[in-house]
């Protein structure tokens, strides 16, 4: 089934066999390997992506449903430079094997566009969909708190 | 030594919280994980696994797999050209089970396919026939029957030795899975000269390219295992999985070939922490003086021997914990049964021993009516100590006693929780009222030995060069997340001058062996290895040079330029390999006694949680920790360190266990292996005691796996203080706190 899809701006076509998440589909079709695999049933965030500007899991949406659709991914969210979220999450050392990395960076993102100035609480919720092994999140929430007042 | 000229500091050397150079595509997803491999014609590999814990194999028909439009290749153990076994201390488990499968989930045959879809229903079309048998999965129950791996212990001192006030427990511990977020995943690409090149996600290269080669039957130098990017690791990438399978199927088909296991398969394909039973007993006199501890240690190893020697080794060697104590038994066994293989996870055995050993310092404490905290001080080692358990005598930094006082002098939080619900154990579920909260706070400190131990030749080599375009610094080492990558530059610029410093991660083909990314080693080892081989590209240098200092700029003499650095290096690199050993350690001797261990590093934890007893629901609220690291070389990476391996030793406090159930792995998921989410993380506090180590770099310690340690035991400290109960068992669940089962 051929599917036409807006990713980061840029429409895009991919041919999907069926049973494949649209995570499987951005990795394997459309070259977008950033967003990442790591428990194919919504649990940990790591493929968490915009789809229509909502934040989802990509493993969770099958590919053939997205079409007309507009998807972002972390490699669509910054420019030329970093996104804050990206800066502010390498500044403050959230990042250790970093596979958990462009899901929070897209998951904080989304956050902050809804809310530019949670408080930790509403960070610590606001991302309690994406799981990090390495950190403990104490240097995540340190990153995303300088944000936290800026409004951006 | 230093000339007035040279006031240009490079910037990025040891001590401080330098950027990763792999920070930028981290964050912007364009870093290259196992499992983002890609290639032209490239194939997906596909695993099928035994669905019994224990059955005789008595059929395989792989022609309707065969068959499959699409499947280019389906191997069995037949197809194995060179030994058909592995292990990353004994080859004792089939690259693919042939005969018979001794666990739930043992690989049985290898695919490989045009997609994943394939794969996966060519793995399906492969009809096997079993004898099923009735497995072995009470690990006491194996004990009797002798299924062991290895059995050992520690006597020391006076064994009738008696105090006057006894406590005795037995305690339980459950399997645990390292779930690092990225699934084992690689690519195999054929030479087309019968050799193969491995990308993987692992932690020792050379220790996957001998088990490789062995297993392909090829001399060494036809297999070159490449370190890809790791999703984390954490011990589960210690043992092979499916590196030998890529390289079979590579080999057969003569296409690259990839494969990623999904979770559900991670959970099978790697190796756990050992599931533990404990019984221990300590004596000690009326003013607190430990008089004698006995222990006996009870791992599950599970169906193959992975790490399990070492393993029992290190839970025996640590049980009795960071304390003084000169009449010591202690009996380990790692039996061999039809669960799940377990091996390396984060603090190696020093976990399930810490468990036992503060469990039963606070026992002891209530029984003396002492102070809990008071009572460790009081028997805390000291340098010039001899380890209680095999007498070898800290010759190392053992600020236990400081790290204790440090620890009870750290601000506790406010007194309670206010009504918002988001801070109540039950949550925003609305289940727990402010009235029903009462708060624990409990204490553990635990110690751990750095880098191998027993004898082991461990090394880790270098090489260091001086180019025109900078320093090279290359190396096997893994990088797994922890920031290896920073560590080894500021070593180099700190010892160089030089600010511009690129490590490179070299295949095995270029470079021996760095040893394995575990043990808390590789800031020790391949720190090591850098610090002396750049102090000789330094040396070298300068005697090339003509001069007494080097900067980015060249050598320098009395304070004037004498060799620009493109005249320095305008010929030849200045290089220098290096082989770099720790000092040596010995096996154990009789009594299992001796200077086993070349460093040790220690940590304490005092945790503050609210439960909800009626409930059995708990939140921990706060943990505050001091820890023993030597010196920072990266104060931010040790920070990171200490707050994940804290919040993992959570996770098997009150969440973190695998279910197995008649050798079957009952929760492979993580919808039912619940992880700690960012609501189940608590404000973790760090202080941190630099006190140089024996041999380490700049005086560093690693520090990866000491705040594992004993995070665990004082979660579980703080609920049993809450409520009253025993809680032998870990993680706690809702039902022990609510029915009150001790575990």
């Amino acid at each position: 089934m051929r599917i036409a899809v807006t990713v980061n701006g840029e429409v895009r076509q991919f041919d999907t066999k069926g049973a494949e998440s649209l995570l499987f589909a951005l990795r394997e079709y459309l070259e977008l390997p950033g967003s990442k695999g790591a428990c194919e049933q919504g649990e940990c965030g790591s493929c968490s992506i915009l789809l229509d500007g909502e934040l989802v899991c990509a493993c969770l949406v099958m590919a053939a449903d997205v079409g007309g659709s507009e998807v972002v991914t972390v490699e669509g969210l910054g420019g030329p430079e970093l996104h804050p979220v990206q800066k502010a999450l390498l500044d403050a050392g959230a990042v250790q094997c970093g596979f958990c990395t462009p899901g929070f960076v897209v998951a904080a993102a989304a956050l902050l566009n809804e809310n530019p100035t949670p408080s930790s609480d509403e960070i610590r919720e606001g991302l309690a969909g994406n799981i990090c092994r390495c950190t403990g999140y104490g240097a995540i929430l340190r990153g995303l708190e300088t944000l936290a007042g800026s409004g951006k | 030594m230093t000339s007035g000229v040279l006031t240009r500091k490079p910037r990025g050397t040891v001590g401080e919280s330098t950027d990763r150079t792999d920070g930028i595509p981290k964050v912007d997803g364009t870093y290259t994980y196992s499992s983002d491999l890609y290639m032209d014609r490239m194939l997906w590999g596909a695993t099928l696994r035994s669905p019994h814990p224990k059955a005789i194999v008595r059929n395989l028909n792989l022609s309707r797999a065969v068959a499959m439009t699409g499947v280019h290749a389906v191997l069995t153990g037949d197809d194995v050209p060179g030994r058909k076994t592995f292990g990353l201390e004994e080859p004792d488990q089939p690259i693919l089970a042939s005969e018979r499968v001794e666990y739930w989930g043992q690989p049985v045959a290898v695919v490989a396919a045009d997609d994943p879809e394939i794969a996966r229903r060519a793995v399906e079309a492969i009809e096997v026939e079993y004898d099923v048998l009735t497995p072995l999965i009470d690990p006491e129950e194996a004990e009797a029957r002798d299924s062991i791996f290895h059995r050992l212990g520690c006597r020391r001192g006076p064994q009738d030795r008696r105090g006057s006030v006894v406590v005795e427990g037995y305690y339980e511990v459950g399997m645990q899975d390292q779930a690092p977020l990225g699934t084992e995943s690689g690519l195999a690409i054929p030479d087309g000269h019968g050799g193969v090149d491995l990308h993987i996600a692992t932690q020792w290269t050379h220790v996957d390219q001998e088990q490789i080669v062995a297993g392909l039957g090829v001399s060494e130098g036809m297999v070159r295992v490449h370190h890809a990017g790791v999703g984390g690791a954490f011990g589960a990438r210690e043992d092979v999985s499916l590196q030998i399978h890529l390289c079979l199927l590579a080999l057969y088909t003569g296409r690259p070939v990839k494969m990623v296991y999904s979770r559900g398969e991670s959970f099978v394909g790697h190796v756990h922490r050992h599931p533990a039973l404990l019984w221990m007993r300590h004596e000690a006199d009326p003013d607190g003086s430990l008089r004698r501890i006995e222990a006996k240690i009870i791992l599950d190893g599970g169906a193959f021997r992975s790490t399990s020697d070492s393993v029992i080794g290190n839970a025996v060697y640590h049980a009795a914990g960071p304390y003084r104590c000169d009449s010591v038994t202690v009996e380990g066994v790692a039996v061999r049964t039809n669960n799940p293989p377990c091996g390396a996870m984060r603090g190696f055995g020093a976990v399930q021993a810490c468990f036992g050993h503060e469990a039963q310092m606070d026992r002891l404490a209530d029984a003396l009516g002492m102070d809990r905290l008071d009572l460790r001080i009081k028997n805390a080692l000291s340098r010039g100590d001899p380890l209680a358990t095999t007498g070898q005598i800290m010759d190392t930094s053992a600020p236990v006693v400081e790290i204790l006082e440090r620890l009870r002098s750290m601000p506790m939080p406010a007194s309670g929780p206010d009504d918002d619900p988001r801070l109540l154990p039950g949550g925003t579920g609305l289940t727990t009222p402010r009235a029903a909260v009462r708060r624990g706070v409990g204490y553990a400190v635990g110690v751990k030995n750095l880098c191998f131990s027993a004898g082991f030749d461990d090394y880790a080599e270098s090489r260091v060069a001086l180019t025109p375009f900078g320093v090279e610094v290359h190396t096997a080492a893994v990088e797994v997340g922890q920031g290896l990558g920073m560590i080894l530059a500021q070593i180099a610029r700190t010892v160089l001058g030089i600010e511009d410093v690129v490590v490179y991660y070299d295949d095995t083909s270029k470079i021996g062996s760095a040893g394995s990314t575990s043990a808390s080693r590789q800031t020790q080892m391949t720190g090591g290895a850098v610090l002396e081989a750049a102090r000789m590209v330094r040396e070298m240098a300068l005697q090339r040079g003509g001069g007494d200092e080097l900067d980015e700029r060249g050598v320098w003499r009395d304070g004037v330029l004498v060799t620009p650095m493109q005249a320095l290096v305008r010929d030849e690199n200045v290089e220098y390999h290096t082989r770099f050993h720790h000092p040596p350690t010995e096996p154990p001797g009789e009594n299992g006694l001796g200077d086993l261990h070349v460093d040790f590093a220690f940590a304490a934890h005092r945790a503050v949680v609210d439960v909800d007893r009626e409930l059995g629901l708990f939140r921990v609220v706060q943990i505050d920790t001091v820890q023993d690291v030597g010196f920072m070389i990266n104060p931010r990476s040790v920070t990171g360190q200490i707050e994940g391996g804290t919040m993992q030793g959570i996770g098997l406090a009150t969440l973190e266990e695998l279910i197995v159930e008649e050798g079957v792995i009952k929760n492979p998921t993580f919808t039912d292996y619940l992880l700690p989410t960012f609501l189940d993380a608590p404000p973790i506090n760090i202080e941190v005691i630099e006190e140089p180590s024996s041999f380490g770099p700049f005086g560093a310690k690693g520090v990866g796996e000491p705040p594992t340690v004993s995070s665990t035991a004082a979660v579980v400290a703080a609920i049993r203080q809450a409520t009253g109960l025993e809680l032998n068992r870990t993680p706690v669940r809702p039902e022990h706190v609510a029915l009150g089962i001790s575990g």
